[in-house]
């Protein structure tokens, strides 16, 4: 496993090579989100990098309404496989279609250009 | 057990100015002249204020630009950047400092010129967070518009439900002269408006205005020798739980849940006592999360409390009674203006929107999203 050194860089560096990480107490194995120096709360310095399952479900969600031409986009908070949680964008749905509960799939792409996690529903994934 | 310094100090004076569009006006100088006001208020002078508490949405050293502008020099200052929950986390201070004879007149003060000013909202929020601003959330709207959804999910609240609290705003806003919007406002109005960021309408949000308010605190026994009718401050308590809305473990409870209850006990009152209600309504949504984590309803059964004009004029609990930041006013950060309300209750002098006989009034601020919770409690000398 990789120890974190340096949280914020790391997670950026990873996310640039197209791959989805996140932290693990090595001691209690309890996942952390987002990514930090040690364990919110407890104090433990002994986080490490780990690949996400990817496989998550919609927590909250929202839809930004946009003038045209620009489009519309939705910002949800995601409940990962792993405990954590996390803002990202829902893609390649209906805005409509979206529900709470909804089982959501990760893959690396951009958003204006930049390198982010974004989520789609998962076939047959409804609530 | 608390050591809070219940009813031992008091808000003698009070101020708000420039609800509106002040075009010509930096924020600084709105700030300066709601302050002079609020000492007016009081019977001093600013070679009386020894302690400044002061916020400027863009100036992080208000501290020191404060005092220099009014020419005072203070033996106190305090500057809390939790937003607009700031001046409830001050007010607490305040009273722990005069209480203490570190000081013996604070001014809680502040003011934007956001509207005429920056042509939009000032961004204030510091550092941009690694792990939202890439997906670029339009926040503060966006939170809110998570936490909107999550309550309608978990506990069937309604979009009607939500324009019922920016209708009763609209009908209390009608009733203060001094409020910036106002006329008819039907829930209809509201679920036709323009949708921002489902499911809030831009009718569920707050206004951008210019706006300065202003207060002064001292001892209970020097405040019954001013001119003004002392609003005692007997209960002050806050709680922090994030900053960021992904942080928040369940977006339908608030920090508010653990300051209510404290500032309560502080006051030796319940929510039941309360005669109006002064909280922190940037969307429509605050006011429903905050009837519950306040108190005043159970968890999830804010949507159904408000409805039917419940908390509008004429209903079972006066809330907002100014048209709260929904038609009153909204400058950014609107904690200070609850608490100019609730002292203006407690001095009978709200017009044609007092609550007869008011005697507790509670004063609510809510910084960043939904982040950090302050609850002021203040009464009249009956209450002492």
């Amino acid at each position: 496993m990789v120890k974190t050194v340096h949280p914020e860089a790391e997670y950026a560096a990873y996310l640039a090579e197209g791959r989805f990480m996140v932290q693990r107490s090595a001691s209690t194995g309890a996942y952390v989100f987002f990514p930090r120096i040690a364990q919110p709360g407890t104090g433990l310095a002994d986080l490490e990098w780990v690949e996400a399952s990817g496989e998550g479900t919609i927590y909250s969600f929202t839809v930004i309404r946009n003038k045209p031409p620009t489009p519309d986009y939705v910002i949800a908070l995601i409940d990962l496989a792993e405990g954590v949680r996390m803002m990202s964008r829902l893609v390649d749905c209906d805005p409509a279609a979206i529900v709470i509960g909804m089982a959501v799939k990760a893959r690396v792409g951009e958003v204006d250009g930049a390198p982010a996690v974004l989520f789609a529903p998962v076939e047959g994934g409804a609530a | 057990m608390s050591g809070f310094p219940r009813g031992r100090t008091a808000i003698v004076g009070a101020a708000v100015l420039g609800i509106d569009s002040r075009p010509g006006f930096s924020a600084m100088e709105l700030l300066a002249k709601a302050s002079l006001a609020a000492i007016a208020d009081a019977g001093l002078t600013p070679a009386d204020i020894d302690g400044v508490f002061s916020t400027l949405s863009e100036d992080p050293f208000s501290a020191m630009s404060v005092p220099e502008y009014l020419g005072i020099r203070p033996k106190m200052v305090e500057t809390t950047r939790t937003g607009g929950s700031a001046f409830q986390i001050q007010a607490m201070w305040a009273a722990l400092a005069l209480d203490a004879g570190l000081c013996d007149a604070v001014l809680i003060c502040y003011g934007s010129n956001q509207r005429s000013g920056a042509g939009g909202l000032v961004r204030s929020g510091g550092t941009p967070f690694p792990y939202e601003a890439p997906y670029k959330p339009r926040n503060p709207t966006t939170a809110y518009a998570l936490a909107a959804q999550r309550h309608m999910h978990q506990y069937g609240t309604t979009r009607e439900q939500l324009a019922e609290v920016a209708v009763a705003a609209r009908k209390w806003a009608n009733l203060n002269p001094d409020a910036f919007m106002k006329g008819d406002l039907s829930i209809d109005d509201v679920l036709g408006a323009r949708m921002v960021s489902d499911p809030l309408t831009v009718r569920d949000c707050c206004l951008v205005t210019d706006g300065a308010a202003a207060v002064v605190m001292t001892r209970a026994d020097r405040a019954r020798d001013l001119p003004q009718k002392p609003a005692y401050l007997l209960g002050a308590a806050n709680a922090t739980w994030h900053r960021n809305i992904s942080a928040l473990a369940d977006l339908t409870v608030t920090a508010a849940t653990e300051a209510a209850p404290r500032a309560y006990a502080q006051a030796g009152v319940a929510p039941a006592d309360i005669d109006v209600v002064e909280l922190y309504d940037a969307f429509t949504i605050n006011t429903i999360l905050f009837l519950e984590d306040l108190g005043f309803c159970p968890k999830g059964e804010g949507g159904r409390f408000v409805a039917d004009g419940a908390i509008a004029p004429g209903g079972r609990l006066p809330v907002n009674t100014n048209g709260g930041g929904l038609s009153c006013a909204h400058p950014g950060m609107y904690g200070l203006f609850t608490m100019v309300e609730a002292v203006t209750q407690l001095r009978g002098l709200a017009g044609e929107r007092q609550v007869s006989g008011a005697k507790l009034a509670l004063s609510h601020g809510n910084g960043g999203v939904l982040s950090s919770q302050a609850v002021t409690i203040f009464g009249t000398d009956e209450v002492l």
